[in-house]
């Protein structure tokens, strides 16, 4: 049995029938990490003791005969956003090189209570901001597909950990498509939940009404599995929502047929790349003929929805990057004379470039004077982006659309050109402004071997549809 | 250019941040040529749009009830350790770049 290559059933089931141990699974999976990620670069730091810890209590229980918890003894990997007890969370950047966090996220906390065993923590853009991992403070990270093209980003070594077998699944963060951009540019599954359907406690925030917490699998049924686990009201959440979660696993073989499924043209047009535009045409064409009803619809405020996000986001971030003030955690500037002093220096050595830049956007566009102009303004067309959705779900079930306008592109590319980038999100931003769910499923590759994502995005709470839609797309 | 070198140092100075010569200039760059693409907006008329600064109070709630109604599942009995307990006072500050045992340390804060 290739122990680096299972899914979480049959990671799961080899550990209760004795085929294998949860201990042998870690292990092979640390030895591929060891032999791999030199090149790939995906992980930050591993936490081997509690992974051995929680390996050995799944194997203890194996051994009983006592029946194992829905992730016993699968290997995951956690976005270093996600704060873990005891072991080093730098969200990808040099400000918080040094800190252990005193409490585990909820995320993490439901997977380990799951049996999961953490491997360690993934590498990242700095604070989640990034679309090519390219901003990370340590070092970024390399598609295992190619290793001179980026593995797309935030969620970058989630994402190419998955792709590369060194890890079952990991846990991710979308806020403007840092989940699902990723998973299509590794070729792995990716899912952003509804907003509120995954608790945000523990994890460090980057723009609190858009950040989002999910996972990459090899499989939709892995994501679905994750998400029942993960999902669901948590009191250390306000935000998280009072929704019942259901068994998203039984849900995905539902029949597909007779779905309406919507089209929009403003996700087909200029800018996409013709190798993408064709691989999503054929799978749209593939859901045709397992019998759902493709519906033509309008999201006429989509040209909106990158400068809103800029605004909104870069304003969230400059607000809850404050407390990073080298006070309480955190790096501080040595031989600072005054308070005042201390707080800049800080923050000027710790931060990186894009943080910076977002910061000073964010502050500008919050300024005295500019507040109406840009964050209101951006307020008010965030309402008409998320009513192009109630409008279009009206009409339909889920909608398809590319999930990146291009197949993975080259490290370097466009790391000097901020709005270059910042377009690489231009189909996966109105989900997060929206709150609505969205997962990307492979649908196929470049002539080049790069991978294509398709997006299925839902309505609110309806993770189940999306999900179901994908099983059936990846099955057929 | 809607931005300019007056406006990054006083934005600076608000975000706490100190910013190099060469910083200071790829900001001022950087920041026109973001917000010259987000004037895009001002083609949309919003005068009569309601703004929103987050999903939650539209999504997941019940729609009959109003205003504070909607949250009541969340509300919770205010008590000291309500939720969890507290951090006990060692490792609150056991990340502190400067501590003793009760406080976290900083530099002078009042000038005199």
């Amino acid at each position: 049995m290739d122990l680096t290559s299972l899914t979480i059933d049959t990671a799961r089931s080899a550990i209760q029938e004795r085929k294998t141990t949860a201990l042998a699974l870690a292990e092979a999976h640390y030895a591929r990490i060891q032999k791999e990620d030199g090149q790939i670069g995906a992980y930050l730091t591993l936490s081997k003791e509690r992974a051995l810890e929680q390996a050995d209590r799944i194997d203890r229980m194996a051994a009983e005969g006592t029946t194992l918890p829905s992730l016993g003894g699968v290997p995951v990997g956690i976005k270093d956003v996600m704060s873990t007890r005891g072991v080093r969370t730098t969200a990808g950047s040099k400000i918080l090189g040094q800190y252990i966090p005193p409490y585990d996220c909820t995320a993490v906390q439901r997977l380990e209570s799951a049996g999961a065993v953490v491997l360690g923590k993934m590498n990242c853009d700095e604070f989640a901001m990034g679309s090519s991992n390219e901003n990370s403070a340590y070092h970024p990270v390399r598609n295992p597909r190619d290793l001179t093209r980026v593995p797309g980003g935030s969620s970058g070594g989630s994402a190419a950990a998955v792709a590369a077998d060194m890890a079952v699944f990991t846990l991710g963060s979308d806020t403007g498509g840092s989940i699902r951009q990723p998973a299509s540019f590794c070729g792995v599954v990716g899912l952003m939940p509804t907003y509120g359907r995954v608790s945000r406690y523990g994890l460090i925030a980057f723009a609190s009404s858009l950040d989002h917490i999910g996972p990459l699998t090899k499989t939709v049924k892995d994501a679905a599995i994750v998400l029942r686990t993960i999902a669901g009201r948590d009191p250390m959440d306000s935000t998280s929502a009072d929704v019942p979660v259901p068994d998203y696993e039984a849900e995905l073989d539902k029949p597909v047929r007779g779905l309406k499924l919507g089209v929009a043209k403003e996700y087909l047009g200029d800018g996409l790349d013709e190798e993408v535009r064709q691989a999503v045409v054929s799978a749209i064409d593939r859901l045709k003929e397992l019998g759902c009803e493709i519906v033509p619809v309008s999201l006429p405020h989509t040209p909106y929805a990158i400068p809103t996000y800029y605004v909104i986001a870069t304003a969230e971030a400059s607000a809850n990057l404050a407390r990073f003030d080298g006070v309480r955690y955190g790096h501080r500037a040595r031989g600072v004379k005054t308070l005042s002093e201390m707080y800049r220096r800080s923050r000027d050595e710790g931060f990186g470039a894009e943080v910076k830049r977002r910061i000073m956007l964010g502050t500008y566009a919050l300024s005295a004077g500019y507040y109406d102009a840009y964050y209101l303004k951006a307020q008010k067309v965030r309402t008409l982006l998320t009513q192009d959705f109630d409008e279009a779900f009206r009409k339909v079930d889920a909608i398809l659309t590319p999930t990146s306008p291009t197949a993975a592109f080259r490290l370097g590319e466009k790391s000097n050109d901020p709005l270059a980038m910042y377009l690489a999100d231009i189909y996966t931003v109105t989900a997060d402004l929206a709150g609505i769910p969205g997962v990307s499923v492979p649908c196929g590759e470049t002539r080049e071997k790069l991978p294509i994502g398709l997006q299925i995005l839902g309505k609110h709470f309806d993770e189940s549809t999306i999900l179901r839609v994908a099983h059936a797309y990846e099955q057929a | 250019m809607k931005v300019t070198e007056k406006d990054v140092a006083y934005v600076a100075e608000l975000a706490n941040l100190d910013l190099t010569t060469e910083e200071r200039s790829g900001m001022l760059r950087d920041l026109n040529s973001i917000l010259d693409y987000v004037d895009r907006l001002n083609e949309l008329d919003t005068s009569d749009v309601q703004p929103m600064a987050q999903v939650s109070d539209r999504y997941g709630v019940d729609q009959s009830k109003q205003g504070s109604e909607r949250f009541a599942y969340a509300n919770r009995e205010d008590v000291v350790e309500g939720l969890r307990k507290s951090l006990p006072h060692t490792e609150a500050l056991q990340n502190a770049p400067d501590a003793d045992e009760q406080f976290f340390r900083v530099p002078k804060v009042i000038e005199r």
